[in-house]
């Protein structure tokens, strides 16, 4: 079958790309819009690698079909500093060295993200709960938890 | 391979019926690109659901409530009415997988993968769902113990889809709880499994139905265990003869998540602790 | 001076403090390339073709079908790879492992390759070559394979380390041993001893990132390779060694790495790429999917260990032995010896032997992991102590310490210990508010200790000045966890000058002399010392440079905090020079200020630690919950405590994940059944407590600043600490890693007979 076009939003940006209908949106998100800060770790969504937002829910983009983005609002870590100004999440994992090799870092990014919009005062459980998704190999998850403490706090005091 | 994407379950069933080759239905997709990616299956067809009206909402009726087939679990967690009336359930389906696959899963796709091991299946089945399930001909509803019919396996046939899930009407004076062992604290399959809906009537089970999960090919209704705690206040003795029950009534098999031995043994376990939960939610002591 | 490496006593400016590292931003914006993240023009997609079988002939390969789709550019078989590697036998195996030469080894062993349009067309390729197989015998168990009758996995192995030279080929491929003293006399000596069996299954590294690389090989013989890996000079030598190509041709450029832990030090299909581009003269990009790289890269072993240890009731002990065995995969490495090494290394013994045995099995070749081979031997050993500690009636740390390594202790693997910090660990476990914490029902605390030996190796890098008096600092070991930030501090405190005015950029393989790769700990220990050497040998250039500004003799001229000052009471009115000041006059004074060095960063000085740690057992399921963890290890010094804390804490959590549910599961059929994220179960954030840290600063007096190697060695307690723990929570003794539910109910079942 023919590749399709599929018109959708991509961090506020009107996107058009053509896909096979049976690629994974992570693979058109890298592959075709060229945003690989989109990961791959497993492409079976047990590592949380490749999490974007889809009409602003915290998805797996390798377990969604690149047509079905069509029409829909995609954020991913690109999207995620305003302009110059990066995200207090992005700011605290820096800050707290929430990363060492950093491959899982924008999956956790969007994953927390997400929980923080929907909590903006989550308890140590429900973060360590709500990034369950992410698999993290270098950091025991420790300063992660402590990045997302702090990126939570700062963002409640605006 | 070819996407649709219709509008009605009338066009869904169409597409589907036609289709020669391999065709799929696609709701969150959870399951269904895993297999892709996996290479274990190589769709000519995929019809995606979610652009269906019937199958997103979620809606009370007089016969209880009508859940539709592309309503992801997220969703199921939000509504708050829901999560009252049926927490066993919607605990169930809150377990499929993380934060990511919760945005996407659907309680229809995990029980049409008809996998043992469906968190939601053994809460559905304790709680007597029914699934509507609409075929080119005719529209029928269903006991959901009547869908899966062994590891991968469905009684629907070529060209049916399953509309809605019906949850029937709470009872007054009733609980439901499930609970699942799992190795880590998320992201695991089920390695046994426990779903309990009880009634009460003056502290005293009245009514119940017990299923297990991952215990067998298939998830497993189990009268028997019901059973050994209807009459009961769900006493010591009550609770050693459901986790009895549930011990005999499995079949399960030595694998890479557990073995005979222990899924076994800890059936027993969850259905007690299970049986609690939907007891005190019941209202009883 | 610029090349001694003795400790300097110094006091220091920037080291030990937590600046954010130079790659964060690109990190937490997705602009940092890592392996897959890069394109070429015209470049092809590469996919490989696995057997499915764990031990096969290959009869023959059809891959003319293949050939023949439209969009193919290239089809690859070990014909395509003749063997160039002049009776280099461990080459060979590497050659052999990245593509099979006439049998398949294991389940997941390569047999093909394509190269093709797009990755469409590249599947739809592999499913057109056919291969035929006669099915062999296989053995996957560690303690199966060296059974009589064992399938032998390779004809040419013949055990080495045993007398007489055995006639028959065998699947151990060699018997080590270590060790000092009459341990026979000692266990007569001993008032207590203590005999036990244990078996840890194999795990992998588990890095996020699947292995990846894009190869362009010109007609030539020149090419290029971007691939994610912890030691891309190591890459190029091994690639060009293997292909025939001259090691200046290729060009091997380290991508950002999503993890590595030793899986990322061995070639598994960069030659394949290579080969390819080659053949198809285009450039491709190969990129393994998740379960290639649970079935054909990286874990460490399986494990078999006897731990015998006899002790008088004073706590002395008075001797001890281990006999290790360790599945090596298909391939022999020295894995075992490894693990004989390090068994004892944390004790004082008088009387102890460690004997080592590689052992060959149907698996995929093992690699590094963290430390490799340290963790199971320190299960059985540390197990062990716990239990002669009881018999004895004495507090397990207390045992530890009366028997705990010190300065001018002969180890059991031969050298005498310098300045070491196993006895400080202990002490620390000791006074630890966490030893005093209450612990609720079904809770239970148990430690352990845990050393690595740390590496040093060969170490090249430049250091250059700019105009405005920025440093550039070029490496050649790849940075994994935070070392850039690290080494910028390094050259820092080394010039006098703040952090933030030096850049460490990591070089590819055409810039820089050979590194070593980063393994070994070795990261920040030797690129450090190389950074201190060049910036030493700046500083020298620096002093000339202000002489001649201020036409003094150089004798006249010191470095101090930063600036050039001029000495003795003739030129001491001199206003100081800065770095930046020099730096500026750098056209007029003799050109462009650099230094530069290569060393072989020897004496990395061993690590040790000691972990304490609390679970909570559900008596009914066997779920172990770990509640609290600390982590107490030697640092010699900290450069940057962010990433030695991180090191610990990351460590520490391989080792829960090894210690509670990470296993490889091989079927009947010789087949792995749990190539994935889902079933091979590393802990994710909801199942971890929070891990604490305490950095010991014992320093290593062969390195200026005293630092020590902290990769490792944290994941070498936790399987034992886990283990104690979960046998003062629920009274049983688990002696097979991992100790999953099951395996833990089953013990449970069994101790209480019911």
């Amino acid at each position: 079958m023919p590749s399709v076009l599929v018109s959708t939003t991509i961090n506020g940006d009107a996107v058009e790309y053509a896909c096979p209908q049976d690629e994974t949106l992570l693979d058109s998100l890298r592959d075709r819009v060229g945003l690989t800060g989109v990961k791959e770790g497993c492409g079976t969504g047990d590592c949380g690698a490749c999490s974007i937002t889809l009409d602003g829910r915290l998805v797996c983009s390798c377990l969604v079909l690149g047509v079905e983005a069509n029409g829909r609002e995609i954020t991913t870590v690109e999207g995620l500093s305003d302009g110059d100004k990066l995200h207090p999440l992005q700011e605290k994992f820096i800050e707290h060295a929430a990363l060492q090799c950093g491959i899982c870092t924008p999956g956790f990014l969007i994953a927390a993200k997400a929980l923080l919009d929907r909590n903006p005062n989550p308890t140590v459980e429900e973060i360590r709960y709500g990034l369950a998704g992410n698999l993290c190999r270098c950091t025991g998850y420790d300063k992660i938890v402590r990045a997302v403490q702090a990126a939570a706090k700062q963002m409640r005091k605006k | 391979m070819r996407f649709e994407s219709p509008t009605t379950t009338r066009e869904a069933v169409a597409l589907l019926t036609r289709e020669r080759g391999d065709a799929y239905v696609l709701a969150g997709g959870t399951d269904l690109l895993v297999r892709m990616k996996l290479d274990l299956i190589e769709p000519d067809l995929v019809v995606d659901i979610k652009g269906i009206a019937a199958m997103q909402s979620i809606r009370t009726t007089a016969s209880g409530t009508r859940i539709g087939a592309a309503v992801s679990c997220a969703e199921l967690g939000e509504n708050k009415k829901l999560k009252k009336t049926w927490p066993g359930v919607v605990e169930a389906a809150n377990l499929i997988g993380s934060d990511q696959i919760q945005g996407r899963c659907t309680m229809v796709g995990n029980l049409c993968n008809a996998s043992p091991a469906a968190d939601s299946v053994p809460a559905l089945m304790a709680a007597a769902a029914k699934v509507v399930i609409v075929g080119k001909k005719k529209r029928r509803t269903v006991a959901i113990e009547k869908i899966i019919t062994g590891p991968g396996e469905t009684s629907l046939a070529r060209g049916e889809v399953i509309e809605a899930i019906i949850l029937p009407r709470r009872p007054p004076k009733s609980g439901d709880a499930y609970l699942r062992f799992i190795p880590r604290t998320e992201m695991d399959i089920a390695v046994v499994s426990a779903g309990i809906s009880l009634k009460l009537e003056r502290g005293v089970i009245k009514s119940a139905r017990v299923a297990l999960g991952a215990v067998a090919a298939t998830p497993l209704l189990v009268p028997a265990a019901a059973r050994a705690i209807v009459g009961s206040k769900l006493d010591d003795a009550a609770l050693e003869k459901l986790a009895a029950a549930c011990s005999n009534a499995c079949k399960p098999i030595d694998d890479k998540r557990g073995t005979i031995e222990y899924r076994t043994r800890v059936v027993g376990v969850l259905a007690r602790r299970a049986a609690k939960i939907a007891y005190q939610r019941a209202g009883g002591a | 001076m610029p090349q001694d490496t003795s400790y300097t006593h110094q006091k220091f400016n920037v080291i030990g403090t937590r600046p954010k590292r130079p790659d964060g931003i690109d990190k937490v914006t997705g602009r940092a390339k890592f392996g897959a993240d890069t394109s070429a023009p015209g470049q092809l997609v590469g996919l490989i073709l696995r057997s499915p079988h764990a031990h096969a002939t290959i009869r023959k390969i059809d891959t003319s079908k293949a050939e023949r789709l439209k969009g193919v550019k290239a089809v690859l078989t070990s014909a395509d790879l003749p063997d160039l590697t002049d009776g280099d036998r461990a080459m060979l195996d590497i050659l052999e492992n990245c593509m099979a030469r006439g049998r398949a080894l294991y389940d997941g062993h390569a047999v093909a390759a394509v190269a093709a349009i797009d990755a469409q067309t590249a599947k739809k390729a592999l499913k057109l070559i056919k291969v035929d197989y006669k099915v062999l015998p296989h053995v996957t168990d560690v303690d199966e394979a060296i059974k009589p009758g064992a399938p032998i996995i390779q004809d040419w192995v013949f055990t080495a380390g045993v007398e007489p030279k055995p006639k028959r080929p065998s699947n151990i491929s060699q018997r080590t041993e270590f060790g000092h003293g009459d341990v026979e006399a000692g266990f007569a000596e001993a008032d207590v001893i203590v005999e036990r069996s244990y078996k840890t299954e194999q795990t992998h590294q588990g890095y996020i990132e699947p292995h990846a690389c894009l190869a362009s090989v010109r007609p030539d013989g020149s090419g290029e390779l971007w691939v994610t890996t912890q030691g891309h000079f190591t890459f190029r030598n091994i690639c060009s060694s293997l292909l025939g190509m001259d090691v200046a041709k290729l060009k091997v450029t380290a991508s950002e790495i999503g993890g590595g832990f030793g899986g990322k030090t061995h070639v598994w299909m960069e030659p394949v790429a290579l080969a390819l581009s080659r053949k198809a003269n285009r450039p491709v990009k190969l990129v393994m999917s998740r379960d290639e790289v649970f079935r054909a890269t990286g874990p460490t072993c399986s494990t078999s260990v006897d731990v015998k240890i006899g002790a008088k009731k004073d706590g002395t002990i008075t001797a001890a032995t281990a006999e290790l065995r360790y599945q090596n995969g298909a391939f022999p490495n020295i894995w075992g010896m490894l693990g004989a090494m390090t068994s004892f290394a944390c004790y004082d013994l008088k009387n102890v032997k460690s004997i080592g045995y590689d052992i060959l099995c149907n698996r995929p070749k093992v690699a590094a992991y963290r430390a490799p081979s340290a963790p199971m031997a320190a299960f059985g050993v540390e197990s062990t102590m716990d239990l002669v500690a009881a018999e004895i009636g004495m507090d397990p740390v207390d045992f530890r310490i009366k028997n705990a390594a010190k300065e001018g202790t002969l180890a059991s693997y031969g050298p005498t210990y310098g300045p070491i910090g196993i006895g400080p660990t202990l002490e620390a476990v000791k006074n630890h508010p966490h030893m005093r914490a209450r612990l609720g029902k079904n809770q239970g605390r148990g430690m352990a200790c845990g050393f690595w030996f740390n590496f040093g190796g060969q170490t090249c890098t430049d250091l250059n000045i700019g105009i405005d008096g920025t440093v550039t600092l070029t490496v050649g070991t790849v940075d994994v966890g935070g070392s850039r930030a690290s080494l910028s501090l390094i050259a820092a405190e080394e010039l006098g000058i703040p952090y933030d005015q030096v850049i460490t950029n990591i070089a590819d393989t055409a810039s820089l002399g050979f590194n070593d790769m980063t393994e070994g700990s070795r990261g920040t220990f030797s690129s450090g010392m190389a950074a201190i050497f060049a910036a030493r040998n700046a500083i020298e250039v620096l002093r000339k440079r202000a002489a001649q500004m201020w036409e003094i003799p150089v004798e006249a001229v010191v470095w101090e905090k930063g600036e050039a000052k001029a000495m003795g009471k003739k030129h001491g009115n001199l206003p100081q020079l800065s770095l930046k000041e020099i730096a500026a006059k750098a056209p007029n004074t003799g050109g462009p200020i650099a230094g530069h060095s290569e060393v072989v960063a020897d004496n990395a000085g061993v690590s040790f630690a000691s972990h304490i740690c609390d679970v909570e057992v559900d008596p009914e399921t066997g779920a172990t919950k770990v509640i609290r963890y600390t982590v107490i290890q030697d640092a010699g010094k900290a450069i940057h405590p962010d990433y030695v804390e991180g090191q610990f804490q990351g460590g520490a959590v391989q080792g829960i994940g090894w210690a509670l549910n990470e296993e490889y599961i091989y079927g009947e059929d010789g087949r792995l059944q749990n190539a994935g994220f889902l079933d091979y179960r590393m802990p994710v954030c909801s199942d971890i407590p929070f891990i604490d840290t305490q950095i010991l600063e014992i320093p290593n007096p062969n390195h200026p600043y005293g630092v020590r190697g902290v990769g490792e060695t944290s994941i070498v307690p936790p399987l034992a600490a886990i283990g104690n723990a979960v046998s003062n929570a629920v009274g049983v003794r688990l002696s097979h890693v991992p100790m999953s539910p099951p395996r833990i109910l089953k013990a449970l079942v069994e101790a209480s007979g019911s």
